[in-house]
This record gives C-alpha cells, sequence and structure tokens, in this order.
C-alpha cells in the first residue's frame, strides 16, 4: 500500500528526497545578479512607508540603495542597527502584511520591491563572511539578566551588551533561540539558521548563556531582582488554550505547537509520525504552519478549520495561499463539538457557524472530517507569572518601553501587552526595552 | 500608410535609419545582416590606407549603466577599420551590388594631405557606394595620429579636406563632425564652406566611463593602464540634439543637409532628430546592445506617429523643430505655468516632495496619508518634481490662463509676450519704443 494512504499516525510517509525537497527553502535567497534586479526597483521613497510599516524601523530604502551599490555589508549593518535578528526577520516576517504590504510600487503596479528577500541577501552576505558589525561599550561593571532567549530576549540582550553592560541570558529549553528555534515552519528557517544566528549574535561578547533555567523553577523572580541591575523578561507564552469539547483527550490529539518544535529538532523527517487524515483547529500562522508541514510531511488529507469567516483569519493571505497551494483545505465557519473515535481519534464533528449581534453562535448543522491526527492551534497563553507583576488581557502589562512597574523589572514579547506576536515585534520591544534599562542604569 | 523613405543627397533608402561607421559596419558579413533585418543604410566602418591599423587585444568598450543595468552610454577606444584596404573595398563591392535599393556611404580617415584624400577616393568610387563620409570625429587614437577629431577640432582643416575631396568625386560627401569642441557651428561652417554635401553629427565624446577601484585604472583597462574612449548611446543624445538644432538654425549653415547621429535608440528619438533639421539618422549603440531587429521597432513606430499626426512623408517633418528653437532671451517671461500632481496616478513615494523641499522651492505639501499636493503660491514651475517622479503623467505642468493671478508674485497672467530683452531688470535692456 502506497504509504501515504496507510491509516493512523505513522512515519515514513515519504521518501528522505522528497522530505528534503518538501523542506528546503521556501524562498530560495536572491543570487547576486537577483538582488541587483530586485534592488534597482527601489525607488527610494521620502519618509518611505515600508519602513513606518516595519515595527523594527529598519531604513529600507537605504540598505536597498547599498545592495544596488554592491556593498552588501554595509547593507547588513544598516538592518542589524536596527534589527539584529535582521536575518530570521527576512525569512520570517509576514513582509506581505508589513513593509511589502506598504510598498508604493504594490500600489502602482501590484508587485513590491522585494525588501524580504533583500534583506535576507544583505544579512546572508555579512553572516557568511562571519563578521560582527558592531562594537562593545566599555564595561559599564552593570548586570541584567534576560529571561528568554527568544527574539526578544536575545535582541535585549545584544543591545545591553552592545551597551557594555553584562547579560546573563536565560533560557527554559535546552537551546537557546525561542520561537526561532522551536516555533517557526522549517522551511522558513533552513540550515540550522536560528542557532548560526544565535553564535553570530553572541559574537559581540558579554552575554553568558544559561539554558535549562525556567522562571519558578530553577530561577526567581526575587532572587534574579536581587542579583542583577535589572532584569528583562522575554519569556514568552508557554500555554496553550485547551480544546473544551467531548474527547479532546483522545489519542491522536495534540498542540500544533508541539508538533511544529518536534519537527524543527527532528534528525530524520522520515521518522516523524503523521497522519493520513490531519485537521487542523485555528486561524494564525501555528495553524499554517503544521497544516503545511503536515502536508509536506506525506499526510494524504490535511484540513484547517476556522471558527469564523475567512477573513477574519490571522493567517496572512499569502499564509493561506501557501497552504492551499500545498494541497491543504481551508474551511471556515465551523466550530469543533465532538472528537469522535474508539480510543484514538477516527474524525472531528464540526457545527457551521455564523456571526451575529450575539457574536459567534452555532448553526446547529452539522458534519464530520475524517481524522487520525488533530492538532490544536487555537491559540497560547501565559504560564505562570511571578508575584508583584501585573497582567492585563493575559499578559504582563508594561508601558511603550517595556517598563512592567515593578522595579527594575522590564519585559517584552509575546508574554507582554503591546505585541502582535510577530517576531519583529518582539525583536523591537527587547530593543527598546534595553535602551531604557540602559538609561535607568546610566 | 506614411511614405518613410529617405532621400539625403540623392541618396535612396527604403527608410531614414542608417547604421553609423563603426563596429556594426566593419564587415560584409554584419551588413548583409543587417540589410536583410531592415536597415535602410549604412556608413561602412571608417577605412585608411594600408598597412591597416591594429587595436589592443584587451577590452575596447567600457559602459555606464541605469537601473536594471539598461546601457545607457557606451565608451570605445576601438580604432578605424583593422582590415586590409582591398578587402573591405572588395566587400563593400559585393553588398551593394546585391543590395542596391539601399544606401552605402563609405567612410573614411586618412593622413591630411592631399595626396592620401585623393588617392584613396578614386578606389571607393569604383565600388559603386553612394557617397563618402569624412571621419573628422574620433576623439582616440587616431587623433594622436593628426586624424579624425585632430581635424575636426581645426576648421581650416575641415574646409581643406572637404574642398580636396569634392575636388576628386562626384559622390557626395559628408563631413562628420566631432562634439569635442567649444561651438559646433565653426566646424558646420567650415564643411559647408569647403564644398561638403552635408555633416553628420555627433561622433563620440571623449570620455573615461569609470575607474577601477581595485586596480585605480581607468575602464577598459589594458594591462592595468587606460586611455581615453569616444562616448555614445541614449546618454549622448541631448548633446548630438542640442549641436544638432546649432546647426539647422545657424544662418550660415540653415539648409545644409545633416545626418543626425548620437544615442538614436527608438523611433521616437529619430522623429526628434528629424524634426531638428536631420534628413536622417545613424544608428550603432542600440544595435550593439540590442542586435540589428531593432530597426523594424524603430519602422514601424515612425510610420505609425506619422500616420497619426498626418504626416505624409519625412520632408513633412524635417526641420519642424527648428523655429522653435531659440536663445534664452526671447523666451516669453510671461509664460505661467503650476504642477498638478494627479492624484489618481499617485503612488505617494514621495520624491517629488524630497526634491523639492530639499533642493528646490519648498512648493510640495505632505498632507495626512502621504498626500502630495504643489503649493501654487510656492511654486516656480521647475518642472524636478515631473522629471523625479517615476509614473510618467502623475505631474503636469498645467499653463496659468491670462487673467489669472499667480498666487506666488500676486501678479495677473498676461497674454503679452515678453522676454528678457525688454525686462525692467536687465541693464542692457531695449527700451519699447
Amino acid at each position: 500500500m502506497d504509504p501515504q494512504r496507510m491509516p493512523g499516525i505513522r512515519p515514513g510517509r515519504l521518501d528522505e528526497d522528497t522530505l528534503a525537497a518538501h523542506f528546503s527553502d521556501l524562498h530560495a535567497p536572491l543570487t547576486p545578479h537577483e538582488a541587483l534586479v530586485a534592488a534597482d526597483r527601489c525607488y527610494f521613497c521620502h519618509d518611505a512607508p515600508c519602513v513606518t510599516a516595519c515595527p523594527t524601523s529598519i531604513d529600507i530604502p537605504l540598505f536597498i540603495r547599498q545592495i544596488a551599490t554592491e556593498q552588501p555589508k554595509a547593507s547588513a549593518k544598516t538592518i542589524f542597527a536596527q534589527n539584529i535578528l535582521g536575518g530570521m526577520c527576512a525569512r520570517v516576517c509576514p513582509t506581505e502584511t508589513l513593509c511589502e504590504e506598504a510598498c508604493v510600487r504594490e500600489a502602482a503596479e501590484g508587485r513590491p520591491v522585494e525588501i524580504g528577500r533583500l534583506q535576507r541577501f544583505a544579512t546572508d552576505a555579512m553572516m557568511a563572511a562571519g563578521t560582527h558589525p558592531f562594537t562593545r561599550a566599555a564595561a559599564t561593571g552593570k548586570h541584567v539578566a534576560v529571561v528568554g532567549a527568544g527574539p526578544a530576549g536575545l535582541a535585549c540582550a545584544h543591545r545591553l551588551a552592545l551597551k557594555g553592560h553584562d547579560v546573563t541570558l536565560y533560557d527554559a529549553r535546552p537551546k537557546a533561540g525561542g520561537l526561532n528555534e522551536y516555533g517557526i515552519a522549517a522551511y522558513k528557517s533552513t540550515g540550522d539558521f536560528a542557532q548560526a544566528e544565535l553564535d553570530w549574535l553572541l559574537a559581540i561578547g558579554g552575554i553568558t548563556l544559561r539554558t535549562g533555567a525556567r522562571l519558578g523553577a530553577e530561577l526567581s523572580l526575587d532572587a534574579l531582582r536581587a542579583e542583577h541591575d535589572a532584569v528583562f523578561l522575554g519569556i514568552g507564552l508557554s500555554g496553550v488554550n485547551a480544546l473544551e469539547v467531548d474527547g479532546a483527550a483522545r489519542e491522536g490529539v495534540a498542540d500544533a505547537v508541539d508538533f511544529i518544535a518536534e519537527l524543527r529538532q527532528a534528525q530524520e523527517l522520515s521518522a516523524l509520525p503523521v497522519g493520513r487524515n490531519v485537521v487542523v483547529l485555528g486561524g494564525g500562522m501555528t495553524a499554517v504552519d503544521a497544516a503545511v508541514q503536515s502536508k509536506l510531511l506525506g499526510a494524504e488529507n490535511v484540513t484547517i478549520v476556522y471558527r469564523r469567516g475567512q477573513e477574519r483569519m490571522s493567517a496572512s493571505g499569502f499564509e493561506q495561499e501557501l497552504a492551499a497551494s500545498k494541497g491543504v483545505t481551508l474551511r471556515f465557519n465551523a466550530r469543533p463539538v465532538a472528537v469522535l473515535g474508539n480510543g484514538a481519534v477516527r474524525e472531528v464533528e464540526f457545527e457551521y457557524t455564523e456571526e451575529g449581534p450575539d457574536g459567534l453562535t452555532g448553526t446547529g448543522e452539522t458534519f464530520c472530517i475524517p481524522a487520525d491526527q488533530v492538532f490544536r492551534a487555537i491559540g497560547q497563553t501565559l504560564g505562570d507569572v511571578p508575584a508583584g507583576l501585573t497582567l492585563e488581557r493575559g499578559k504582563i502589562r508594561v508601558d511603550a518601553e517595556g517598563f512592567t512597574g515593578l522595579e527594575g523589572v522590564w519585559a517584552g514579547g509575546d508574554c507582554a501587552t503591546g505585541g502582535d506576536d510577530l517576531t519583529v515585534t518582539a525583536v523591537a520591544e527587547g530593543r527598546d526595552a534595553a535602551e531604557a534599562i540602559h538609561r535607568a542604569l546610566s | 500608410m506614411a511614405d518613410i523613405r529617405g532621400n539625403f543627397l540623392g541618396i535612396k533608402s527604403p527608410n531614414p535609419f542608417w547604421l553609423a561607421s563603426a563596429p556594426p559596419t566593419d564587415k560584409e558579413y554584419n551588413v548583409r545582416r543587417a540589410f536583410e533585418a531592415g536597415w535602410g543604410g549604412v556608413v561602412w566602418k571608417t577605412l585608411g590606407l594600408d598597412p591597416h591599423v591594429v587595436n589592443v587585444n584587451g577590452p575596447r568598450y567600457g559602459a555606464v549603466w541605469g537601473a536594471d543595468r539598461r546601457l545607457l552610454g557606451l565608451n570605445n577606444i576601438e580604432l578605424i577599420t583593422d582590415r586590409p584596404l582591398e578587402v573591405n573595398l572588395r566587400e563593400i563591392t559585393s553588398v551593394k551590388r546585391d543590395y542596391p535599393d539601399r544606401a552605402v556611404i563609405v567612410s573614411l580617415m586618412v593622413p591630411c594631405d592631399e595626396e592620401s584624400w585623393k588617392g584613396i577616393i578614386p578606389l571607393v568610387e569604383a565600388t559603386g557606394a553612394d557617397g563618402i563620409e569624412l571621419n573628422f570625429g574620433c576623439p582616440h587614437g587616431m587623433s594622436e595620429r593628426g586624424m579624425g577629431s585632430a581635424v575636426g577640432q581645426v576648421p581650416e582643416y575641415i574646409e581643406m579636406v572637404a574642398r580636396w575631396c569634392k575636388q576628386a568625386t562626384r559622390m557626395p560627401v559628408i563631413v562628420k563632425l566631432t562634439p569635442n569642441i567649444t561651438d559646433i557651428r565653426y566646424p558646420a561652417r567650415a564643411a559647408k564652406a569647403g564644398g561638403a554635401d552635408a555633416v553628420s553629427l555627433i561622433n563620440t565624446v571623449s570620455s573615461i566611463t569609470s575607474v577601477n577601484l581595485d586596480t585605480f585604472s581607468p575602464e577598459p583597462s589594458i594591462d592595468g593602464k587606460g586611455s581615453h574612449g569616444g562616448y555614445c548611446g541614449p546618454a549622448v543624445k541631448p548633446i548630438a540634439l542640442n549641436m544638432v538644432a546649432e546647426i539647422a538654425r545657424d544662418a550660415e549653415t540653415r539648409g545644409l543637409p545633416i545626418s543626425g547621429i548620437g544615442g538614436v535608440t527608438t523611433w521616437r528619438d529619430a522623429a526628434e532628430f528629424i524634426a531638428l533639421g536631420c534628413g536622417n539618422v545613424q544608428v550603432c549603440t542600440a544595435a550593439m546592445t540590442y542586435g540589428f531587429r531593432v530597426v523594424q521597432e524603430m519602422i514601424a513606430g515612425l510610420e505609425a506617429w506619422m500616420d497619426e499626426k498626418g504626416h505624409a512623408c519625412l520632408d513633412d517633418i524635417i526641420g519642424r523643430a527648428v523655429p522653435n528653437v531659440t536663445d534664452w532671451q526671447y523666451l516669453n517671461l510671461n509664460y505661467v505655468a503650476k504642477a498638478k500632481i494627479d492624484q489618481d496616478l499617485c503612488i505617494s513615494c514621495g520624491r517629488c516632495f524630497a526634491a523639492c523641499e530639499d533642493t528646490s522651492h519648498q512648493a510640495i505639501a505632505m498632507k495626512e496619508g502621504r498626500v502630495f499636493e504643489v503649493k501654487d503660491d510656492e511654486c516656480v514651475a521647475c518642472n524636478l518634481c515631473v522629471n523625479v517622479c517615476p509614473v510618467e503623467g502623475c505631474i503636469e505642468m498645467v499653463p496659468m490662463q491670462a487673467g489669472e493671478t499667480d498666487p506666488r508674485t500676486g501678479r495677473i497672467v498676461e497674454d503679452t509676450y515678453a522676454n528678457w530683452t525688454m525686462h525692467p531688470n536687465n541693464p542692457g535692456r531695449v527700451a519699447a519704443e
């Protein structure tokens, strides 16, 4: 039997060569020639809308002009000055809803300048050369604890180290990187890029990395505050929303984030089990990442089911098209009411929904989709938070510079208010909190 | 359909597009390909006396590029033909015999003595060629040996050689001028005085296109050294148009037939040269960039434009723009225009704003939502916004009507003509009678 049609959750649905092709770079890097052609399209706009649209305010017209004038490393420095994770952001940013959506050539021709790929071209050039563009300021003697080595924590740690502060960077997981390492679709960050970028970033010096240290377990906020001059929390969202329907605990039901993390850490993709029929519940990037990767792993049928209409989906149009192009079926206006099966999951029962004055309501009409595997991608939540911090809508409340209101404690990234759960926003928040910490310590 | 057949000095060609004397016309093989592609005529690459010259064995061309590496300017250090005279003469004879309807002109460059010039002309005449072009233009290499632009920069030499040639042949004689001179009217007048039937211009402009920043050698680099070359292509067209116009409207040379050369790349370029007084155009860089097939666009485009405008033949358009070329002092100072931005076409790049705010008259407002609007009370109608706007037709200069008040000056726009010669600020003005 064709391994793709075998029932259950099993490994080896596709051979290694096919898998390697499926999980290769989603956006292949630009060749130097392609980069020059793409860079020539930039108009060097005044007060450019792409810069306004970039959460880290990278001077995009300048870095593109530096590519056009054949100075890719100078271009990279322009990028890194605003966004030290410019390499990862070039790969994972939803540019179609940020800089490239704002590009005037999108307005003019429906075809923006390829800002994301150009950013990758420049940042790759510098990272391939192995050079680090910045030098630390003289040591200040101050010591800052950064908890969480994801995008926010890394950006914060780097900026603090740059200013001459000593940083201890803690992370609960065995590897640093946060969602860059555990939470991004494999085809967006190929070649172990997250770790390469981490090593490159740490080359600034002054940052001591301690993994396997979790806040609330090995670490306590009180102790961190006592031992350091300041603390930055970039602890992300460690919980997931529960699926509250009958049968939600059946074998075969799992969290999409765990699947994505497992896939990223897998040494051999053919050893990774996946269902024949996969159902993904949710409407965001996590849902798309899980669904597309299930399909690429060899699942025969993959369906994303989102409880609201397509226009409400938080995954971008590009992501939705990507899913569709890979053969994922997208269904809207249906919510799960039961996970059915005899032991393991066999199918998921859904009820059609409609949005009315009372919010989302079920119509009473149901249908079933066969499923060996169900992924929950219905939102992530903040885990336990140390006492003394104020929560607001399920996140740590911070001001515009990331200050929590608790003396000496700043926070940023997905765990804090003010963001939109994007890598690039987390970088901006970590960077800006570092500037605020630096001012407070000076 | 418009008739675009050319008749330049009695030399007929099916269209006014000739290939200029240059590498594309160096050999029978190339010229036959050119004629098959539709070119109306060729000026055969410059012949000289034997022993033939030699070329460098490294790069001969340098270039300047625009966006997307579009070739805007080309520079060369190639000399005249580096093949034996007899070979060229034989090939010219063969080509002309097979293409009697096409114009075949032969470019010549020999030492500046009567014997040399009068010696080569009968050999050319024997090929059946339609005319000769005296190369007084090339600014590189040959000029060091007292030929090319070294002759073209001395009007007395131009007149002298032109006269020798006219005495020696019944063929039409075209004098090709160098732009590497302060006032193009002097060599043109000299050519006319020597009896030349026409002038062709421009030859290439002395140039260094770039410097290699690793070796600090000019490009093209020959073993680490560079020499100035001759610049051509779209970048030189404005220089050429001006020089053509200067000759076309000069009292002494008005009516002298002109063959226009310099960056002709499209039908539109050709039409512009013709409108400024050229009987035809010569093309080189466009063919070297895109191949001989580009002439098909030129032919079709010129015909289509002439049909659209109701111009029946080339004589209907030759020189039509010449009366409108004037001196600055005669421009109408009562003409007032204002820039106007078409908001439907605007893509909000803001380049007009940056240009006006930083380098001009602060006459564009940037409003909420990246809306750019012209401030009429500041706009001097300089046209910079039009020129930097990436969208054609988005910004236009709209003339104010007589009777309207210019919000910048507070003065009413008059429908009379008034120029600098009459202006009160002009110390040398001529008082109105």
